[in-house]
């Protein structure tokens, strides 16, 4: 719209943005492409691993009662505390003031801490002892090759 | 109607390093300051054996020996981490959060259903996810808020929380149990002149006159007395500063996406809490450096880094806390962000004529003192010790200091907690 000094102006003062789609594909004259209907973003670890930062912690595993389970000495550890810990679920406990990882096992009987090493014993968590869950292993990240 | 909620971290730099070491649980701890010179956070069992704020490490040697106290470097690193993820906890629960010191944030809680024992809860989820126990308060006002948070922690029966806006029949009870002069905003001064109109427990403040107290304590003195009557009328820019820190910090007038922009906003609060050290004849031994995107709870890009900076030597000074939080935001942030608000927070503070001359300080501080009228002296009030240390001394002696820090658990890879398998 043309006015008097000849400047364009907009509508209405002010105007909010207006949000446009952007298309990601290149409309070339002819045809689009079929092989380049998305373009994304590059995989991020985080993203998959770390669900809740806040509440994420990354420990590092010593020993070997958890083989089983596939956790080696010096394996990292992605611990999520805001996950609860329930049956089958690998967790890291407080155990008369260490932190140990073990698999939670809660039985009729009372809760167990059971390791994944037929050389190691349960410890069964009994009135008497401290126990207090850390939190619960959501990923365990193996370095295959010394780098 | 407003409702606040202040949350504060039970003995905070000692419950971060009991979550990395249960051994520590149920044992007396102490933590001490920068440079190992004195007492700057105290378990239950440490407070219970007569130790206190600012005590001398060297002065308290024989009781620490006697008790067998578990003594500990300050490790302002795990500590600002462990304060951004508290914070980050308390920013998924609750509308908004203000923080007011490393250890303690202000919520605003409109339209959160308060009732079904809300702030249990998120004392509950707090503690399972980051380990951190806390206290809650919650009321029509942050005055009153401060209030219920204190007795919150005060009494063993409430466990941990105080909600007088679900429980207003509570109020006055509460108040009752309050010296005038422990209200936030009230001082010893204050509540002298108070004395004289009969008031001497916050419950007197809240029935007073608000004309008299008006006129006896100025506007100032009045909002309290409003605050405490459930009238919320003062903003966070107004608050009285927390005694152990200094905080700046300021929604922006639109997002801001730059880098240099950001570092321009946290350079502004930098000048206003070193002014605010300096008014009150402090200098602080941690400065902590935040700023945060908006949409949070909604999904979308967020990002609310908090980066911490251990001041090796306590400041005041201006010029060199703009140059730390200057490279802090360069180490923080991340472009591609709307960022909504920064700030800063200073903690630990002590007295400025306090302040220990670090030996490998490479602030010309005679200048500084000049240009900032703070004064560089050796801490006579660390004693004979500190004085012989400082004469004879470096190599040992300097690498001595700091000697008992426990690991960066959760900012280096080195430093990992170990888990047994």
């Amino acid at each position: 719209m043309l006015l008097r000094n000849d400047a364009p102006r907009p509508a209405a003062p002010d105007p909010p943005p207006l949000p446009l789609p952007l298309f990601l594909v290149r409309v070339a004259a002819g045809f689009p492409s079929p092989a380049e209907d998305y373009v994304e973003g590059q995989l991020d670890l985080n993203d998959l691993c770390v669900r809740r930062p806040a509440a994420t912690f990354f420990v590092r595993a010593t020993g070997d009662s958890m083989r089983d389970a596939g956790i080696s000495p010096g394996d990292l550890l992605v611990v999520d505390r805001s996950v609860r810990p329930a049956n089958g679920l690998i967790v890291i406990a407080a155990v008369d003031g260490e932190l140990c990882v073990k698999l939670f096992s809660r039985r009729p009987d009372g809760v167990y801490l059971l390791p994944a090493n037929d050389a190691y014993p349960p410890i069964a968590v009994g009135e008497g002892a401290a126990l207090e869950v850390w939190g619960v292993v959501t990923w365990v990240i193996h370095k295959c090759v010394a780098v | 109607m407003p409702t606040f909620g202040l949350c504060d971290c039970n003995n905070f730099y000692v419950s971060c390093e009991r979550v990395f070491d249960p051994k520590l649980n149920g044992r007396p701890v102490v933590v001490l300051s920068n440079n190992d010179g004195c007492v700057i956070a105290r378990s239950e069992e440490a407070k219970a054996l007569g130790l206190e704020m600012g005590d001398p490490a060297f002065k308290v040697r024989p009781v620490l020996t006697r008790h067998k106290v578990a003594v500990l470097s300050s490790n302002y690193t795990l500590y600002g981490d462990m304060s951004r993820r508290v914070t980050d906890v308390l920013r998924e629960l609750a509308p908004r959060v203000d923080p007011y010191s490393i250890d303690e944030s202000f919520l605003e809680l409109d339209g959160v259903d308060l009732t079904t024992n809300w702030a249990r809860r998120l004392r509950a989820t707090v503690r399972a996810w980051t380990g951190i126990p806390v206290c809650v308060g919650i009321a029509p006002t942050k005055t009153l808020a401060k209030v219920a948070n204190k007795l919150a922690k005060r009494e063993p029966r409430l466990r941990g929380v105080l909600d007088l806006a679900t429980h207003p029949e509570h109020v006055d009870p509460a108040l009752q149990t309050v010296p005038v002069g422990k209200v936030w905003g009230i001082g010893p001064a204050s509540a002298a002149k108070l004395a004289p109109l009969g008031v001497a427990t916050a419950l007197d403040l809240r029935r007073a006159d608000p004309k008299q107290v008006r006129s006896v304590l100025g506007v100032v003195g009045a909002r309290v007395a409003y605050e405490l009557r459930g009238e919320s009328c003062l903003p966070l820019e107004l608050a009285p500063q927390p005694r152990k820190s200094v905080v700046s910090s300021r929604s922006f007038g639109r997002p801001v996406t730059a880098e240099d922009e950001v570092r321009e906003a946290v350079a502004y609060h930098v000048g206003i809490a070193a002014r605010k050290l300096r008014r009150q004849g402090s200098v602080a031994g941690v400065m902590t450096v935040f700023f945060h995107t908006s949409r949070f709870r909604e999904g979308g890009t967020s990002h609310a880094p908090h980066a911490t900076v251990p001041l090796t030597v306590p400041s005041a000074d201006t010029v060199e806390l703009t140059r730390l939080a200057g490279r802090a935001v360069g180490s923080a942030f991340r472009a591609g962000h709307e960022y909504v608000k920064a700030g800063v927070m200073m903690d630990d503070l002590c007295a400025a004529s306090g302040a220990q001359a670090g030996l490998f300080d490479d602030v010309d501080r005679g200048r500084s003192t000049q240009l900032m009228g703070v004064l560089d002296e050796i801490n006579d009030r660390l004693g004979d010790g500190t004085l012989r240390v400082a004469a004879s001394g470096l190599g040992r002696e300097w690498a001595a200091r700091a000697a008992r820090r426990s690991p960066r658990y959760t900012t280096r890879w080195a430093d990992l907690a170990t888990v047994r398998g």
